[in-house]
């Protein structure tokens, strides 16, 4: 359980772009309730803008056909949900178990060292943003580092710091 | 010692595609099962002696017969690909090099079952894998391996992929079906149990992807062929991974039976620098630590692992060797199951907290014996206090680094006493 109660407004109004709004009717047809569709529609609108906002989750409700209380429910209770802008990097390090045996915190201590920024947090220059995360399974080539969705196995310090010279 | 029935094609360039998936022989079983009535199917299924893969090891084909007979409401298919055990990690393998393997198990089962409708819920982290799957249905779709009429078979079949959004807990099948309804992954209790009113209140299967994925060799070689693999009540192979502190770390198809040292010897090369065993975590984090001499009888079964106390799991296998310290490995995990409370249950949303506490109290050298006890007699009131087994799992496993390395726990509390007295 973590907190993630925070609800940010844009001020804008929000509305799928034509694609996720074809992704959208193409999914509500194979659930037999509207409601299915609240988990794939806070995707939809987090792969559109990265992050979801107020006028976006009331935006999902509606066309779903539902309270915005059960969105906002769904939306705050799954940790990939980002309820606020992240880096234009958003670097996540597993932190359980194997990776744990197999060095992530020397990762942890150097991104939070030499990228100076905290887990939890977004750098003031919006480059990075970082997370520890629970196990991301991939354990059998560990530790393992997630950037932008994409995995780096077997990471070391490095590693990671070649890879983030060919990321900028 | 390895074998190559569910990775078959796992080594084959470009297998995630139905040109080469079909060359080695994907969606083959077919023909086969729908001239067959579907009862027949389950009884070849129940024959091999499959169990479920997800961590629970209950009889797939069993499972399936538990669904009411001749219902008039819908029946659904949910194939758990949450795999968010830590340890675990070998459903991705299926998802990302064989998806078409996993595509035609869903035939195979939901043609046994009679449904028309399953959702593949993948956990939200597979990014990558949940491109790779999905690029593989929508191929299967086009080729008219789904759809209106599966093969041209009078028989028609939905297959949706759900992603969750990060959290362990939906791996828990009604949870997962909360998930599938757009609701929090909060358990539910049972009875009723989803065969009976699962997903929308209608019969429901929960499987696991690999379990699902094992059907193909079922169907197309006869349960014999399944059972020649394996021991006698843990029929068959399974994808194990192996990680932690071992020389060759990763996902080996292994039939069940094999003496877990040899494998860890054999298989994953033995102990990084040659260093001595500690313990290992047989299924995941969540089955109870084996001690080193433990392990020497330990094969890799069901009954093998109940004998000893532990349990089979999900085939996740952690390695711990000398130089790893047992007090902060069981901080780790704390964290872990705490993070990942639904927030249902009191004893667990507040009790793993409180246990967490007190581990980070000892490692900060301010613990005292009683501490020890505390912690036992925590674990005690809050398993099977609570609507799933989320916490038990966390006190189980707690509980077995509690007795097994009781020392470990000792010598920081000792220090801690010795520090307060020179201050």
């Amino acid at each position: 359980m973590s907190d993630r109660s925070q609800l940010i407004e844009t001020g804008q109004p929000f509305n799928f772009d034509a694609q996720r709004d074809a992704e959208f009717e193409r999914l509500i047809k194979r659930y037999p309730s509207r409601e299915s569709m609240i988990l794939p529609a806070l995707w939809l609108v987090q792969e559109q803008e990265g992050w979801i906002s107020a006028e976006a989750m009331a935006y999902v409700a509606d066309r779903i056909g539902t309270f915005a209380s059960k969105v906002y429910e769904v939306a705050t209770f799954y940790t990939m949900y980002h309820l606020q802008p992240k880096g234009k990097y958003h670097i996540c390090v597993c932190r359980t178990l194997s990776c744990y045996l197999l060095g992530k915190q020397e990762i942890v201590d150097y991104i939070i060292e030499h990228l100076d920024v905290k887990p939890g947090e977004v750098r003031a220059d919006g480059l990075y943003s970082f997370e520890e995360v629970e196990c991301l399974g991939h354990c059998g080539s560990a530790p393992v580092v997630q950037i932008n969705g994409e995995f780096y196995e077997n990471m070391t310090v490095e590693k990671l710091e070649e890879l983030l010279a060919t990321l900028q | 010692m390895q074998v190559k029935v569910l990775s078959a094609k796992f080594d084959i360039p470009d297998a995630n595609t139905l040109e080469v998936a079909k060359k080695h022989g994907a969606y083959a079983t077919l023909d086969k099962i729908f001239a067959m009535q579907p009862e027949e199917v389950t009884e070849i299924v129940k024959e091999s002696g499959l169990r479920g893969r997800g961590g629970a090891g209950f009889p797939t084909g069993l499972k399936w017969t538990f669904l009411p007979k001749d219902t008039d409401k819908s029946v659904y298919l949910a194939v758990n690909s949450d795999e968010s055990e830590p340890a675990t990690f070998k459903d991705r393998y299926i998802l990302v090099r064989d998806p078409h393997l996993l595509i035609e198990g869903i035939i195979i089962c939901c043609y046994a079952i009679r449904s028309h409708a399953a959702y593949i819920y993948i956990r939200g982290e597979y990014t990558s894998q949940v491109k790779v799957l999905q690029a593989a249905i929508d191929e299967a779709y086009a080729a008219g391996y789904l759809g209106e009429s599966v093969a041209g078979f009078d028989f028609q079949l939905d297959v949706t992929v759900h992603r969750g959004a990060g959290a362990y807990i939906c791996g828990e099948e009604t949870a997962l079906l909360e998930s599938v309804e757009g609701k929090k992954g909060q358990p539910r209790s049972k009875p009723p149990f989803p065969a009976v009113e699962g997903l929308y209140g209608c019969p429901t299967i929960i499987n696991n992807v690999q379990s699902i994925s094992s059907l193909p060799f079922i169907l197309a070689n006869g349960a014999a062929a399944y059972k020649a693999y394996g021991t006698e009540k843990s029929a068959g192979t399974h994808l194990f991974g192996i990680s932690g502190l071992v020389k060759k770390p990763g996902m080996y198809e292994l039939p069940f039976g094999l003496p877990i040292l040899d494998v860890l010897e054999q298989v994953a090369g033995g102990l990084r620098d040659n260093r001595t065993l500690k313990g290992i975590i047989p299924g995941g984090s969540s089955t109870p630590v084996l001690t080193a001499e433990e392990a020497k009888t330990v094969t890799l079964d069901y009954e093998s692992m109940a004998a000893h106390g532990t349990m089979f799991g999900s085939g996740g296998i952690v390695v711990l060797d000398d130089t790893v310290d047992i007090v902060k490995l069981v901080e780790n995990l704390i964290h872990f199951y705490h993070h990942e409370s639904c927030g249902q249950c009191t004893p667990c949303r507040e009790g793993l907290g409180w246990m967490l506490k007190i581990v980070q109290k000892i490692l900060n050298y301010e613990g005292t014996m009683a501490d020890i006890d505390l912690l036992l007699e925590l674990c005690d009131n809050i398993e099977m206090k609570t609507v799933c087994v989320l916490s038990a799992a966390c006190t189980m496993s707690t509980r077995s680094y509690l007795n097994k390395f009781r020392s470990e726990f000792e010598a920081y509390i000792a220090h801690s006493a010795s520090k307060h007295a020179t201050m």
